[in-house]
């Protein structure tokens, strides 16, 4: 009785720890089923290098938001990574105690805040200051970027800041024994040792910054074209399914499918990246 | 002031070292302040938009209510949380008590736990969308929603669990053993009361993204701002404050949401770090 119980126990842990294993299985095959054949009737090359989204017109041509999320990503990461990583820096090696218990709730905190209200607070905050500064609507490459930049930072905070904590105290000490000053130590002593943990936080940074979505859309402009420069309008893959999914049909709702698969691919190859990169820091 | 001076003193000799001291500075006071920034604007700005009749139990075009919104926000905390926490702690359970190390069970586990960990919540919602909307041809319903977010939630859920539970040292279990428990009352009894903090902080950063998440919902549990049954649509108060925001009439409204929603999440976080520290010190 005792021994059946603790059997069928032990099966149903398995069987939970199965669940990840079957819903990773069956997001690949729900995406890939339903997104494949609209690649296919589009052709490749239209779908993905096509510079046109005319959905009315059966022209359905992502490289405008293919382009957009990279934008708004390389944006994400030229404003959010050198604060974070400075910031992180700091957080780790050079704040006392007292200041710590301050500074980590408010990093959380950070994280914590809903992307909607991120972009609520980019809808009537940042969006007006651009308005001012660059003219127009206001909605633009500059002002998503900066507003994923922001959001960001907690996670690359958090990742950074763990890895440099995880490098041995005596590269610390031995640079100080030498008689390097603080800062000298922890940047040339300790940071080399927390180079792949700290570029696995910016990894994680990318994969967040493209797949962000309420947020962005919000104060991109959400216009289906390659923007020429920063105070342009711009739309990303994530936005573009959002935005048109509610009343979307036939070939559309296939090629927005198709859309979200091209975002999936982008990401397992990102989480790849940073697996790979988080599994060499661990050695 | 005295302390400070004699400490700029010292870097007299080192302008590179200075110079990184600033960099950190500003850094760390542009994150703070953005943070105070965000919160502090928008319960500025949002508290005098509060008004009694958002809080009215039925929603109409009139009183733009979130009270249905808050109480679907509940509903779908307390449905996740049913789905992902069992799940997960069972999971967690069988990585670290069960399993065998090095085993390809547990390596597709962790790499596939990782993978849910990272795909952007609009993919989990197209997906939930294909299966349970239209697959089962649910349509959009509350239930569609949960599943969503429970799958999404889960590696949080599994990764927390099983850290506490890798944290609980080795002795309690040979103890255990040793007084003759069988292993599944020597989990139940012993292993499981002892990680109960790391488990509940898990479960507090889960809250958070459910609290929080409207892509994922968006297509899932639709947008009726209605009190649903499971198998019908309602909306939570993130899907709520987007469907104001989209609709553009709603400023005032907006403003009270993104109120209530921040406040959640400051209870969340306060409500974590006090649990914390409650368990660990006993």
């Amino acid at each position: 009785m005792k021994e059946a119980r603790e059997f069928i126990m032990k099966c149903v842990f398995i069987l939970t720890a199965c669940v990840s294993i079957a819903a990773v299985v069956l997001i690949c095959i729900f995406m890939f089923a339903n997104g494949i054949p609209a690649i296919a009737k589009i052709g490749p090359l239209n779908f993905l290098l096509g510079e046109k989204w005319k959905p009315m017109n059966n022209i359905f041509g992502i490289l405008p938001m293919i382009v957009g999320s990279i934008y708004v990503t390389a944006g994400a990461i030229i404003i959010g990574v050198p604060i974070a990583f400075f910031a992180s820096v700091y957080l780790a090696k050079f704040c006392n105690e007292k200041l710590y218990k301050i500074l980590k709730p408010a990093v959380e905190l950070m994280a914590g805040i809903p992307s909607i209200v991120y972009g609520f607070f980019g809808l009537v905050v940042i969006v007006p200051i651009m308005q001012k500064l660059m003219g127009g609507s206001g909605k633009s490459v500059l002002t998503a970027s900066i507003l994923l930049g922001i959001m960001i930072l907690p996670t690359v905070i958090g990742v950074a800041e763990s890895s440099i904590r995880a490098v041995p105290d005596s590269y610390y000490e031995g640079a100080l024994a030498l008689g390097a000053t603080r800062e000298r130590s922890v940047f040339f002593a300790v940071l080399p040792g927390a180079k792949s943990g700290i570029l696995a936080g910016v990894i994680l940074g990318i994969g967040r910054a493209i797949g962000e979505t309420m947020a962005v859309i919000m104060v991109a402009g959400n216009q289906p074209v390659i923007p020429g420069n920063l105070a342009m309008g711009v739309r990303t893959l994530t936005s573009n399914i959002v935005m048109e999914m509610g009343y979307a049909t036939d070939l559309h709702r296939e090629a927005l499918i198709a859309t979200a698969v091209v975002l999936f691919v982008l990401i397992l190859i990102i989480n790849l990246c940073c697996s790979a990169l988080q599994r060499r820091s661990g050695q | 002031m005295e302390k400070i001076k004699g400490q700029l003193e010292s870097y007299k000799e080192q302008p590179f070292s200075l110079v990184l001291r600033f960099l950190m500075w500003i850094a760390t006071f542009l994150t703070v302040g953005i943070t105070v920034c965000i919160v502090g604007y928008i319960l500025i700005r949002g508290i005098p938009n509060l008004s009694p009749e958002m809080f009215a139990w039925e929603y109409n075009t009139e009183n733009v209510s979130m009270m249905p919104a808050i109480i679907n926000t509940v509903l779908m905390v307390l449905l996740v949380l049913l789905i992902a926490v069992p799940v997960g702690i069972g999971a967690a359970i069988y990585l670290v008590e069960y399993a065998k190390r090095g085993s390809k069970l547990v390596k597709l586990v962790r790499i596939t736990a990782e993978t849910l960990s990272g795909i952007p919540s609009i993919v989990y919602g197209l997906f939930g969308y294909l299966l349970f909307a239209t697959t089962f041809r649910w349509g959009y319903t509350f239930l569609g929603g949960a599943l969503t977010l429970a799958i999404m939630i889960l590696p949080l859920i599994l990764r927390t669990t099983e850290e506490a539970l890798k944290a609980v040292p080795d002795s309690f279990r040979e103890g255990s053993f040793g007084l003759g428990a069988g292993s599944l009352r020597t989990i139940f009894r012993i292993i499981l009361p002892s990680a109960v903090p790391g488990i509940v902080s898990g479960v507090i950063l889960g809250i958070g993204r459910v609290v929080g998440e409207t892509a994922a919902l968006m297509y899932t549990a639709g947008t009726i701002a209605k009190v649903p049954g499971l198998m019908s649509s309602g909306r939570t108060l993130a899907v709520h404050m987007y469907a104001l925001l989209s609709e553009g009439l709603y400023m005032k409204q907006a403003y009270a949401t993104a109120v209530v929603l921040l406040v959640v999440v400051l209870l969340i976080n306060a409500g974590s770090g006090w649990i914390a520290k409650k368990l660990t010190k006993r």
